[in-house]
């Protein structure tokens, strides 16, 4: 018997497996299709203080092995989510969910998380401060190592739940980031958000996109995750959440490996709607064929080279 | 919605860029027509969302545009090789309002799910009244087929080399109860525009997930937002902002 359960900044998952924020709606989408239940928890869609259309439409561009998204926050609003999407969520999932909070200012981002710190359903609070798709918010507080600590420390001060803050990879050194935020208080990190791309449609000169730019994701950008993971893994005492590219139960192995405790899956949802399902069912398996008796055992277990 | 692999039985070219692929497998999760169904390649990261055209017990119908990488890959698929496909996605046409003499008007690529919703109609009783608008003669297909169901049809072509000459504007008949449009979203505007009655019209956007997770495909509607691939790709009339 294998054990897959991890703990995460005090509350135990019955596996590591996390469905991300902007890739699984409320849930109630997915419970449809399956027992979403099966899942370690999942991040809801990012939540801001006020109701979002985000973006202009096209807002998706395929590329080699993943996408590029700019929804731009679209969501109806802290108020609404309270009143209504939460209550949807309590009848199809009874675990703890994690709370996508993004925001244009440090007050937004306290009120938001302050809101949603009370609702009973919430176990963690995930504060992205990585949205590459608005202006004037999201990943402007996560491009600067003073900004991100103020916004985390403007949330621990309002809040009694784990504080996870969501990280850029759009930065020259993710790793000060990461130590400012721990400073801050933060109770975890989550690591990566998309990377800013962008893609023109030749025949019409013009970019694929409305937005111009927007955030890659998909398998493409899993080698790039497992190195922020391991050097942010390394460099703090708080638990990481490694995201990006996961689509398989050996991809969660290896995230967790590099330094991660849990592992979120986002695009992967998007082409496979089972994917998270099936990631859960095989877990157990993958882990026997790596001869893994314990997931927890391994996060950050890996032994380096030796240097010659 | 449902996953599941089909067994293609047919794809054969109706024009120069136009193709029909009739599919094997289950089709229980289709509920209307003017539903979609969202298809995976091999290598290509996203789904291909295609309108369904038909379906009946087992086999479903696709007619597709060749327009890009996706598109051309399809075409080269030849009957034996399987598709994975998520089926039964979209709201699709409500009949219930179609009254006794229903419009249906296709554009282009926009005429394959008006097959379906023809069939249906025809099947409940009503007088059916089709126009199919084309740029030009050599990319007409299907007038037979919505002949053979038993309804009136009219082509209409921009260059006036098949039937009348203009948009489908140009042939709208006097008596109608509803209608039902898909097509470029010029023409649905013109169509929003030109016509007296109630209508359902349906739209296109690029998704990402097809089924509502990833909010890629949404647009304001006079009754909020929407997404093209859950609330849509139907919209009422009375619900559409330009």
């Amino acid at each position: 018997m294998v054990n897959t359960k991890v703990t995460l900044c005090g509350i135990q998952l019955d596996n590591p497996v996390i469905p991300a924020s902007g890739t699984f709606g409320y849930g109630y989408e997915f419970a449809e299709l399956y027992d979403i239940n099966c899942l370690g928890t999942f991040s809801f869609k990012g939540t801001t203080k006020d109701p979002r259309f985000g973006n202009p439409t096209p807002r998706i561009a395929e590329c080699p092995a993943g996408m590029i998204n700019a929804v731009g926050l679209q969501n109806p609003g802290v108020d609404q989510v309270i009143r209504e999407e939460l209550p949807k969520l309590k009848k199809v999932f009874h675990k703890p969910v994690m709370a996508n909070v993004s925001g244009f200012s440090i007050e937004d981002y306290a009120y938001t998380c302050a809101r949603l710190d009370q609702e009973e359903q919430v176990g963690w609070l995930e504060v992205n401060i990585s949205c590459p798709n608005v202006h004037g918010g999201g990943m402007s507080f996560g491009t600067s190592p003073q900004a991100a600590g103020e916004v985390t420390r403007a949330v621990k001060a309002v809040t009694t739940k784990p504080v996870i803050v969501k990280l850029s990879p759009n930065v020259t050194d993710i790793v000060s980031i990461a130590k400012a935020c721990e400073e801050a208080g933060a109770d975890g990190l989550s690591l990566i958000n998309t990377l800013l791309g962008m893609r023109i449609d030749i025949a019409r000169r013009r970019p694929v996109i409305a937005n111009t730019m927007g955030g890659f994701s998909g398998s493409a950008i899993f080698p790039v995750a497992v190195r922020m993971v391991y050097q942010v893994a390394q460099a703090v005492k708080i638990p990481v959440v490694g995201i990006g590219g996961v689509s398989t139960a050996e991809d969660v192995i290896e995230m967790m490996m590099a330094g991660a405790t849990a592992v979120q899956v986002g695009a992967a949802n998007l082409t496979d709607p089972f994917v998270c399902r099936d990631i859960v069912e095989e877990l157990p398996r993958a882990m026997a064929r790596y001869k893994i008796q314990d997931l927890s055992q391994i996060i950050g277990g890996i032994q380096l080279w030796e240097k010659t | 919605m449902k996953q599941s692999v089909f067994t293609i039985q047919e794809n054969t070219p109706l024009t120069r860029d136009v193709m029909k692929m009739v599919l094997l497998g289950d089709t229980s999760a289709i509920t209307a027509p003017g539903q979609f169904v969202n298809i995976r390649l091999a290598g290509r990261f996203l789904r291909r969302p295609i309108s369904v055209c038909d379906w009946d017990g087992k086999t479903l119908t696709l007619i597709y545009k060749v327009v890009g990488h996706g598109t051309a890959q399809m075409k080269a698929m030849v009957p034996g090789e399987k598709l994975d496909l998520l089926t039964g996605l979209g709201n699709g046409y409500d009949l219930s309002v179609a009254g006794d003499h229903p419009l249906l008007i296709g554009g282009g690529v926009g005429v394959p799910p008006m097959y379906g919703l023809a069939k249906a109609l025809i099947q409940a009783g009503k007088a059916v009244q089709v126009i199919l608008g084309f740029n030009t003669w050599e990319e007409c297909f299907y007038e037979e087929a919505f002949q053979a169901l038993g309804c009136a049809v009219t082509v209409t072509t921009v260059d006036g080399s098949y039937g009348t000459k203009g948009f489908v504007t140009d042939a709208l008949p006097e008596h109608y109860t509803h209608f039902y449009a898909c097509g470029p979203e010029p023409m649905l505007k013109a169509v929003h525009a030109s016509t007296a009655t109630s209508g359902q019209l349906s739209f296109e956007e690029r998704m990402g997930c097809g089924f509502g997770a990833c909010m890629g495909c949404s647009c304001k509607t006079l009754t909020g937002y929407k997404r093209i691939c859950k609330e849509g790709p139907v919209m009422r009339k009375e619900e559409i902002a330009w």
